[in-house]
C-alpha cells in the first residue's frame, strides 16, 4: 500500500526543475501490497505514460509510473493514478445482451454472435456491404484496430469505417498530411527538455496532459527558462504561467496566426535557406497574410496589437520552438487551415526535424494514433493513399485479396456522414466499439433519434452500459485495459506494449477476440480460399501489422513484443535504419510528399475539394513540405439577437470523455461531480446571475442546464465541460452536446464543437 | 463588338449560380455540411458577378436575345426524394461549368484586347470557378455510390 503524492489536491506534484535530462520522480498509488507488477501504459489521455499495474490475488490494486520510460520518467497524473479503479466496478458488463422490445435479455456469446452474423449476411446480400458501418474508438489497441480494418476493408469491403478520432484528432492527421505529405508527428516530447520557447495553441495542456504539463512546469522552474506563449480564449491554468496570453475571439484562429506569420515575415525572422531548399508555396503565404496587420487582427480577433507583437517576437526570435495544437483549433472554425499555419510557422523558420523543435499536432486519446495508422478510422493502413492505385495493390497483395474489394473510389466515410446515412436508412447495421456517441457527438437530440431508428441494427461493444449501449440491439461485454494484451502509440510516436494483468470479469472478451470470432463466423476468405484473418493472438496480429507498416512512415518492422517488454516505449519508425526508433522525422528536410509515397494529394483548405493526382504531380512537391495559406472565413453561425452568446466546450482535469471510467472512480467523481457553465463577470451581472445559480443555455438544436461558475472568461463567451451525460443522472439535460453544431471542417471533417450561438436564462 | 453580351451572360450565370447555391443550401439543411459550404460558394459567385458588372459598364450593355441565360434549363429548383442531393449537386456542377467556360472564353477576348484588368479578372474568376467545380465533384462523387446502390 502506497500513495507517493495526493494527485487530487496537487495535480502536477512537486517541481523537479531542470534543463536537459528530466529528473525521475516515481508516482505510485496502490491500495494493497501487490504480489506482482505487470508492464503497461496509461490510457486516460494521449500522453502515453509508461506504468506498471499492481496485481494482488488476480485483481488490480494500483499503478506505479515507470522510471525508465521516455514519456513520463516515472510520473503519473490524477486520472492515471486513480482511473484503474473503474476496472473493478461492480457494474461492468459481464454477459452479452440481446434486445427484446424495451428490455435486454442475457444471451450466450453463441446466440449474440449468431444474431450479428445472420444480420450482417442478410443486409449484405440484400443491400451490399455499403449498408454496413463501423464506428470505433481511440481506446482500442493496435492489434484490434488492424484486425477490424482488415475485416471491414477486405472482408466486407465497406467504405463506412471511422472512429471517434474524427471528433478528436482528425485535424491533427489532416494538417500533417497537407503540410508534410503523411501523418506522423515530426517532433518528440524530448524537445521540451531543451527548447527556448513553447507555443500552446487551443490546447489546455495542464488539464489534458497533466504529465506533459509537469514537464513544462519543471522547465519553467529550471535554468534557461523557455518563453511560454498561450493562445486560448479561456483563463486556463497554463495562462497563469505564460509570458504572453493571447485570448482571441472565437472562430478567429486563422486571423491571429496569419497576423503572427505576417509579423515574422516582415521582420525577416524567417530562414530563407530552409524555405528555398525544403518547401513550396511560400509566396502564396506571404501574399495571403500581407493584409493581416496588427490593427486588422485587433479589429477582427480582439487581440491587442502590443500582445500580438510580443508574441510574434517570441515566435520569431526563439532559436528553438515547440508548438502544440489541440481542440481549440481542431474543433473550431477553419480547423485544418489554422493547424496548417502552425506547421507553416515551423517551416518558414526552419525549426523542425531537430532537438528542441517540434510541432505536436496533438491527439486527445491514448490510442488515436493507432486508429489512424491501422486504418480502422477514415484512413488506410500504413498511411496509404486511397487515391493511389499502387497503394491499394500493396494492401491487396498483403491480404491476398483482389484489389477491387478494398473500397477506394472515394475517401472512407467520415463519422458524421456515417450517422447521416443511418438517419436516411442506407446504412442498416452499425457496429460501435468502445465509444459513446449518445454523449460525445454533436447535436444529441438528432443523434438519439438516429440511434433509436427502428430499421437500424445497432451493435455496441463496451465495458459498461453506456448511454449508447442502452440503445443497442445487441450489447457485447468487452474486456478493457489491464485485461488484455496489445500495443498503443502516443502523440510522439512512442509505442508501448500493455500486458494483460488480470482476467476480464464474467464472460467479457477482448475486442480482439470478438472481431476474430466475427471474422471466423462470417467465413471471410482470401483469394486462395484460406481464412482472411491469419492470426489468432495479439502477438501474431502485431507481426502481421509489422509487415503492413514496413516501408511506410509508421514503420514498426524493427519492433517485437520482446523488445517492447522490460524497458521504455519505443518510437516509430523502428526498422533496420533506426533499430531503437527515431526521435525526429524530416531531419534532412526531405518530406513525405513524393506522389508515390504521400498519403493524400491534398485539399482546398476552404472547401475540402480534393486535389487530383494530376494537379498534384504538376506542382511536383517531391520531397518538399507544402506551405498552404488560408484566409479568414467568418463563422457560419454567429451570435445574433436571439442567440447572443458564444458557447464553447472542453475538459476538466478529473474527468475523461463521457466519464465511462472516471465517473466510476470515487476520488475523481467527487472532485468534479457535475457540469457547470462558465460565464464572465460582466455577463453574470447583465443576467443577474450568481455563482451556483442554475442556468439554461439554449441553441437552435437543444438546451442544457447547469450551475453558473463566474470566472475571468471573456465577455460574451460561455464554457461548459463535455463529460457529463445521463447514465448516473437523468434528471435534466446536462450534456454539452445537446446544443453543439454538427457541421464540420471541410478537410478533416471534424465537427465545430467549439462554436455554438446560445441564449441563456436563469432558472 | 460583342464582348458585352458575353460579360452580361457570365454575370447572369454567376448570379444564377449564387441563387442556386443559396437555394440548395437551405433545401439540404439536413446534410450538415451543405448549408455552410453552399453559403460560402454562393458568396464567391456573387463576388464574380460583381466583378463582371464593372466590365459591362466599360464595354457597353447591349443585349442580345441569343445570349440569354441558361438558368431555367439547367436548374429548376431543388428536388425531393432519394436522389435529391445527388441530382442537385449534379445541376450545380452544370451551372458552374457553364460559368467556368464563360470566364475561359472571356479571358481569350481580354488577351486580344490587351485589357490587363480584364485578363486578371478572368484569370482569378476562372480559378475561383474551378474551385467551385472541384468541390461539387468531390462532394457528388462521395454521395453517388451510397445514393445509387444502398439508398
Amino acid at each position: 500500500m502506497a500513495e507517493t503524492r495526493d494527485s487530487i489536491a496537487d495535480i502536477w506534484g512537486p517541481r523537479t526543475p531542470y534543463h536537459r535530462g528530466w529528473p525521475i520522480r516515481i508516482d505510485e498509488r496502490t491500495v494493497e501490497t501487490p504480489d506482482r507488477w505487470v508492464q503497461s501504459a496509461c490510457v486516460l489521455c494521449s500522453n502515453g505514460c509508461g506504468l506498471d499495474i499492481a496485481v494482488k490475488d488476480g485483481k488490480i490494486v494500483g499503478v506505479r509510473g515507470r522510471s525508465e520510460d521516455r514519456v513520463n520518467h516515472g510520473r503519473l497524473g490524477p486520472k492515471g493514478l486513480h482511473g484503474w479503479e473503474a476496472n473493478n466496478s461492480s457494474d461492468r458488463l459481464k454477459v452479452p445482451l440481446i434486445r427484446r422490445g424495451n428490455q435486454f435479455i442475457e444471451a450466450s456469446w453463441d446466440e449474440a454472435m449468431h444474431l450479428i452474423v445472420s444480420q450482417s449476411k442478410n443486409i449484405r446480400d440484400r443491400h451490399t456491404s455499403s449498408a454496413i458501418g463501423f464506428y470505433t474508438s481511440g481506446q482500442l489497441f493496435l492489434e484490434e484496430y488492424y484486425t477490424l480494418a482488415v475485416i471491414g476493408k477486405a472482408g466486407l469491403g465497406t467504405p463506412h469505417m471511422d472512429g471517434n478520432t474524427r471528433l478528436c484528432t482528425a485535424t491533427a492527421a489532416a494538417a500533417l498530411k497537407e503540410s508534410f505529405g503523411t501523418d506522423g508527428q515530426p517532433g518528440s516530447y524530448t524537445d521540451l527538455d531543451t527548447t527556448d520557447a513553447i507555443f500552446d495553441v487551443g490546447h489546455n495542456m495542464a488539464e489534458q496532459q497533466t504529465v506533459l504539463w509537469t514537464r513544462v512546469l519543471d522547465r519553467l522552474a529550471g535554468p534557461r527558462r523557455p518563453k511560454l506563449l498561450i493562445m486560448d480564449p479561456r483563463p486556463i491554468p497554463a495562462a497563469k504561467e505564460a509570458d504572453v496570453h493571447l485570448a482571441p475571439k472565437p472562430g478567429t484562429n486563422v486571423v491571429v496566426l496569419n497576423g503572427l506569420l505576417r509579423l515574422i515575415i516582415q521582420n525577416g525572422w524567417i530562414s530563407r535557406a530552409y524555405i528555398d531548399a525544403h518547401t513550396m508555396g511560400f509566396e502564396d503565404l506571404e501574399r495571403t497574410v500581407a493584409k493581416w496587420t496588427p490593427e486588422l487582427v485587433e479589429r477582427i480577433a480582439d487581440v491587442p496589437q502590443r500582445k500580438l507583437r510580443a508574441a510574434a517576437e517570441i515566435l520569431g526570435t526563439a532559436p528553438t520552438l515547440v508548438s502544440a495544437v489541440l481542440q481549440g483549433v481542431y474543433q473550431s472554425m477553419q480547423a485544418t487551415a489554422a493547424a496548417c499555419q502552425v506547421n507553416n510557422l515551423h517551416l518558414i523558420r526552419g525549426l523542425i526535424g531537430r532537438d528542441g523543435c517540434g510541432v505536436y499536432q496533438m491527439n486527445g486519446q491514448p490510442t488515436a494514433q493507432n486508429a489512424r495508422e491501422c486504418g480502422a478510422d477514415g484512413d488506410l493502413p500504413g498511411f496509404r493513399n486511397w487515391s493511389n492505385p499502387t497503394h491499394i495493390e500493396e494492401l491487396a497483395r498483403l491480404w491476398n485479396v483482389s484489389s477491387d474489394i478494398i473500397p477506394h473510389w472515394a475517401p472512407p466515410t467520415h463519422a458524421m456522414q456515417i450517422f447521416r446515412y443511418c438517419e436516411q436508412g442506407s446504412i442498416k447495421m452499425l457496429w460501435i466499439s468502445a465509444t459513446n456517441p449518445a454523449v460525445s457527438l454533436p447535436n444529441l437530440p438528432r443523434i438519439r433519434r438516429i440511434l433509436d431508428h427502428e430499421d437500424l441494427f445497432l451493435v455496441v461493444q463496451d465495458a459498461f452500459m453506456t448511454e449508447t449501449a442502452a440503445r443497442a440491439d445487441v450489447v457485447l461485454p468487452a474486456a478493457i485495459w489491464g485485461e488484455k494484451t496489445g500495443c498503443f502509440t502516443n502523440v510522439d510516436r512512442t509505442v508501448h506494449l500493455s500486458h494483460q494483468a488480470v482476467e476480464p470479469p464474467g464472460e467479457a472478451r477482448s475486442d480482439f477476440d470478438i472481431f476474430l470470432d466475427y471474422a471466423r463466423r462470417m467465413d471471410f476468405r482470401d483469394k486462395d480460399g484460406a481464412p482472411l484473418i491469419k492470426w489468432r493472438t495479439p502477438e501474431e496480429a502485431f507481426e502481421a501489422w509489422k509487415a503492413c507498416s514496413k516501408g511506410r512512415p509508421c514503420d514498426y518492422s524493427g519492433m517485437t513484443y520482446a523488445k517492447l517488454t522490460g524497458g521504455s516505449g519505443i518510437q516509430w519508425p523502428c526498422n533496420e535504419q533506426f533499430p531503437d526508433g527515431a526521435t525526429h522525422l524530416y531531419t534532412n528536410g526531405v518530406y513525405n510528399t513524393d506522389p508515390q509515397y504521400c498519403e493524400t494529394y491534398g485539399h482546398d483548405l476552404d472547401t475540402g475539394a480534393q486535389v487530383t493526382p494530376q494537379q498534384y504531380r504538376a506542382h511536383n512537391p517531391t520531397g518538399r513540405a507544402i506551405i498552404k495559406a488560408a484566409d479568414y472565413i467568418p463563422p457560419f453561425e454567429e451570435p445574433d439577437k436571439v442567440y447572443p452568446l458564444w458557447l464553447t466546450t472542453g475538459r476538466v482535469v478529473y474527468q475523461f470523455h463521457t466519464r465511462t471510467k472516471t465517473g466510476r472512480v470515487q476520488a475523481l467523481q467527487d472532485k468534479a461531480p457535475e457540469a457547470f457553465i462558465e460565464i464572465s463577470k460582466a455577463d453574470a451581472l447583465a443576467y443577474n446571475i450568481q455563482n451556483g445559480d442554475a442556468i439554461e443555455a439554449r441553441s437552435r438544436r437543444g438546451y442544457v442546464v447547469a450551475p453558473a461558475k463566474i470566472t475571468d472568461i471573456r465577455q460574451g463567451f460561455l464554457f461548459i465541460p463535455f463529460h457529463y451525460g445521463y447514465w448516473d443522472d437523468n434528471s435534466h439535460p446536462r450534456a454539452a452536446n445537446e446544443v453543439t453544431r454538427e457541421d464540420w471542417d471541410p478537410v478533416s471533417k471534424q465537427p465545430h464543437y467549439k462554436l455554438s450561438a446560445v441564449c441563456i436564462r436563469k432558472m | 463588338m460583342q464582348l458585352s453580351l458575353y460579360l452580361k451572360m457570365v454575370k447572369d450565370s454567376e448570379t444564377d449560380l449564387a441563387k442556386a447555391f443559396t437555394t440548395v443550401s437551405a433545401h439540404h439543411r439536413q446534410e450538415p455540411d451543405m448549408e455552410a459550404s453552399c453559403h460560402l460558394l454562393a458568396s464567391w459567385s456573387r463576388q464574380k458577378a460583381e466583378s463582371a458588372c464593372g466590365f459591362i459598364a466599360r464595354y457597353g450593355s447591349k443585349r442580345d436575345s441569343e445570349a440569354d441565360h441558361l438558368y431555367s434549363d439547367l436548374f429548376q429548383g431543388p428536388r425531393r426524394g432519394k436522389l435529391a442531393l445527388l441530382r442537385d449537386l449534379h445541376d450545380l456542377w452544370l451551372l458552374a461549368t457553364e460559368a467556368q467556360i464563360c470566364w475561359t472564353l472571356l479571358g481569350q477576348a481580354a488577351q486580344a484586347l490587351r485589357d490587363d484588368e480584364l485578363i486578371l479578372a478572368c484569370r482569378e474568376n476562372q480559378a475561383t470557378t474551378t474551385r467551385q467545380v472541384a468541390w461539387l465533384e468531390t462532394r457528388s462523387k462521395q454521395a453517388a455510390p451510397q445514393t445509387l446502390i444502398a439508398g
